[in-house]
């Protein structure tokens, strides 16, 4: 018998929500100050309106629905499902109110793609947009990559088994530290000495690069937020290939691999443990499968015969690979070059790339490295098991951070999960093909959307379908709180419906 | 007779010549959507492709990045610094960039910029000048945020005087 959500429930989901949408609310008073400080006033306009829209909705809510409860998994999840999608529709206000955006949904698309740090965009004239707007851009992928949720733990909510469940709702569910505020606390600090470092570098070679010293450092802090939230916008039109700079290429594949760490293991490597970049399942994962995806990418451009020269190997192939397996979506090429001029293994090695993703509690999205590591060790344990006598004892081990031994309830879980994204992957790609799109290039722009990549054959325009941006959208949301809290949010409706 | 001929004609390209750097003479150019699709068929040939300035020039030694937008996509031209000494404004929120016309060669894969699809100029044109475009405030926006801002003290004062 399924059970009809209380009053309770439905409360305390309300006033965790409207807590974090006062948090969310708040963040946009960043770009009102960037906005007064540049004398760009309509831009800083449009935040204010959408700041007073945010916090009377959020302050209604934590009224009208005041509890001292604390939360259960069940509201937990829900609140964090429902904290994205109110966090797309606050956030889509002013990017809609600066008229770069053809509707509403293009806005929309454009906040869900930026705090799922996927970078698939439906902008119109990014080269004439306000410093503003464009920092809000790159400010939800930083938001977004550490967790919306995050800032309402760091900052507002008390109570670690409330807090907990958010975290946990928010696709982590690793405590870097015993204490769930001060895990959210140190994945800021982290994300923060990387941000004042990335900028800094990114802001010289910029300069160096022949750009004025206030515009390398705006692009600076732009482009590094994009590539250590694995996000992918920029900002310019040309993405990356704007700042025709070999070095900038190589600092920002640095910063997207440094993105697509486990933040555990950042911890690790600042308390001087330094050998777990080396022992531990995801980061062997990771080399191997960049490799291995890299080797396909390389016999398909050989094939192709448009890079002759090892360097242009790298700068083209070898960056949409690590873009792509990082879960940024930079590019330095442009979409339709995917499509006209590399050739389908090419553009598979770099689907797969894109499908497979970076580490766990990173900021990457896609299947992820210790799945892939744990399936592997299965299949090892298997062959193990056909190969050895049948009295032999089977024992198979990982190590991430500490040695673990592998269990069937870690495999049934990396496998469900690994199924769940190859079915959104192939969705999409259905949905893309109703409207006419060949089958690789919908599928390339599907596991774009649900892998939160971001990197685009073209498909992504503001002239696509309502249907596929909706669809697009779903992807990344599903994809970046991978499908718990989702599921749970269906749940809930079908137990307010059908429950009793 | 033939002679003749020949030199009126001569006669007749040289008084034309600078016919062809004046607006609206430039040969035809040809938009980004054109070349993305078919760099192959353009790769390595003289072009002319027409846009506005964005961004910024980005000076590289005797050369230096331009990045010129058609209203579709921006392609990256590579250009000799003198030739870039006269651009005024590029594009941004607070000004509309010159709009330029470069003749030069097309590369899909430049073999000496990493690969990179650009053109290297070999003239470029001052088509149209930019300008600033000065912000005026929106009275619609202004009166909306301040209305909401009204509503939000109000509903401020409410709660404090349901929590007495």
């Amino acid at each position: 018998m399924i059970l009809k959500p209380n009053r309770q429930d439905i409360k305390a989901v309300g006033y965790y929500l409207g807590k974090i949408i006062i948090g969310l609310a708040l963040t946009m008073a960043i770009p009102i100050l960037i906005g007064l400080l540049a004398q760009e006033i309509n831009p800083a306009l449009d935040f204010l309106i959408s700041l007073e829209i945010g916090l009377l909705f959020g302050v209604m809510l934590t009224k009208v629905c005041y509890t001292e409860r604390e939360l259960n998994w069940m509201q937990g999840m829900i609140v964090v499902s429902l904290a994205w999608v109110t966090a797309m529709f606050l956030s889509a206000i002013p990017m809609y109110l600066s008229g770069h955006w053809k509707s509403y949904l293009d806005a929309c698309f454009d906040s869900m793609s930026g705090f799922a740090t996927t970078g698939l965009t439906l902008v119109q004239n990014l080269d004439h947009m306000s410093l503003t707007h464009n920092l809000w851009r790159h400010l939800i992928m930083f938001i977004g990559g550490q967790g919306i949720v995050i800032i309402a733990l760091s900052f507002f909510i008390k109570g670690a088994s409330g807090a907990f469940k958010l975290y946990v709702g928010e696709a982590r569910d690793e405590r870097i530290m015993p204490n769930i505020v001060h895990t959210s606390r140190f994945i800021w600090l982290v994300s923060i000495a990387y941000l004042i470092l990335g900028t800094l570098v990114l802001s010289v070679i910029g300069a160096l690069g022949g750009m004025k010293p206030f515009n390398a450092f705006f692009h600076g802090v732009c482009v590094f937020m994009a590539a250590f939230d694995t996000g992918g916008f920029a900002p310019q039109s040309q993405n990356i290939i704007y700042y025709r700079s070999f070095a900038f290429e190589v600092a920002t594949i640095i910063i997207m691999i440094l993105g697509a760490l486990n933040f555990r293991l950042h911890y690790h490597i600042w308390v001087g443990n330094r050998k777990e970049i080396v022992k531990n399942i995801e980061t062997v994962t990771l080399f191997i499968s960049i490799l291995t995806v890299f080797a396909i990418v390389a016999i398909g451009l050989k094939q192709a015969g448009i890079y002759p020269q090892a360097v242009m190997f790298f700068r083209k192939g070898f960056y949409q690979v690590i873009s792509g397996h990082t879960g940024t979506g930079f590019q330095t090429i442009y979409a339709q070059q995917f499509v006209n001029e590399w050739n389908n293994l090419a553009l598979v090695g770099v689907i797969l790339a894109m499908g497979l993703g970076g580490a766990v509690c990173s900021t990457t999205g896609a299947i992820k490295m210790l799945r892939i590591g744990i399936i592997f060790k299965a299949f090892l344990e298997d062959i193990k098991r056909i190969i050895l006598p049948e009295r032999a004892v089977v024992i198979q081990k990982f190590h991430h951070i500490k040695e673990v031994f592998l269990e069937d309830k870690q495999v049934r879980s990396a496998l469900l999960i690994t199924l769940a994204y190859l079915i959104l992957y192939f969705l999409g790609a259905y949905i893309g093909m109703l409207y006419g799109y060949p089958f690789l290039n919908s599928l390339f722009e599907s596991t774009s959307a649900a892998g939160n990549v971001g990197l685009s054959c073209g498909i992504t325009a503001a002239s696509m379908p309502a249907v596929l941006k909706i669809t697009y959208i779903l992807q990344m949301w599903a994809g970046r709180l991978e499908f718990m809290s989702v599921f749970t949010l269906i749940g809930f409706f079908v137990a307010a419906l059908e429950g009793k | 007779m033939k002679t003749r001929n020949i030199k009126w004609i001569v006669l007749a390209i040289l008084l034309a010549g600078p016919v062809y750097l004046i607006p609206g003479f430039a040969a035809e150019s040809i938009s980004s959507a054109e070349l993305l699709s078919n760099s192959k068929h353009y790769d390595g040939k003289q072009i002319s492709y027409r846009g506005e300035v964005i961004g910024e020039v980005m000076k590289r030694g005797d050369f230096a990045w331009i990045n010129l937008h058609d209203g579709e996509n921006a392609i990256g031209i590579w250009a000799p610094l003198s030739l870039t000494k006269g651009i005024v404004y590029t594009g941004s929120y607070k000004a509309r960039g010159d709009v330029l016309e470069v003749s030069g060669i097309f590369n899909r894969a430049c073999s000496e910029h990493g690969g990179d699809l650009d053109i290297h100029a070999q003239t470029l044109l001052k088509i149209e000048s930019g300008k600033l475009t000065p912000e005026i405030i929106n009275p619609v926006k202004r009166n909306q945020a301040l209305i909401l801002l009204g509503v939000l003290l109000l509903v401020w004062i409410l709660t404090l005087l349901l929590r007495k």
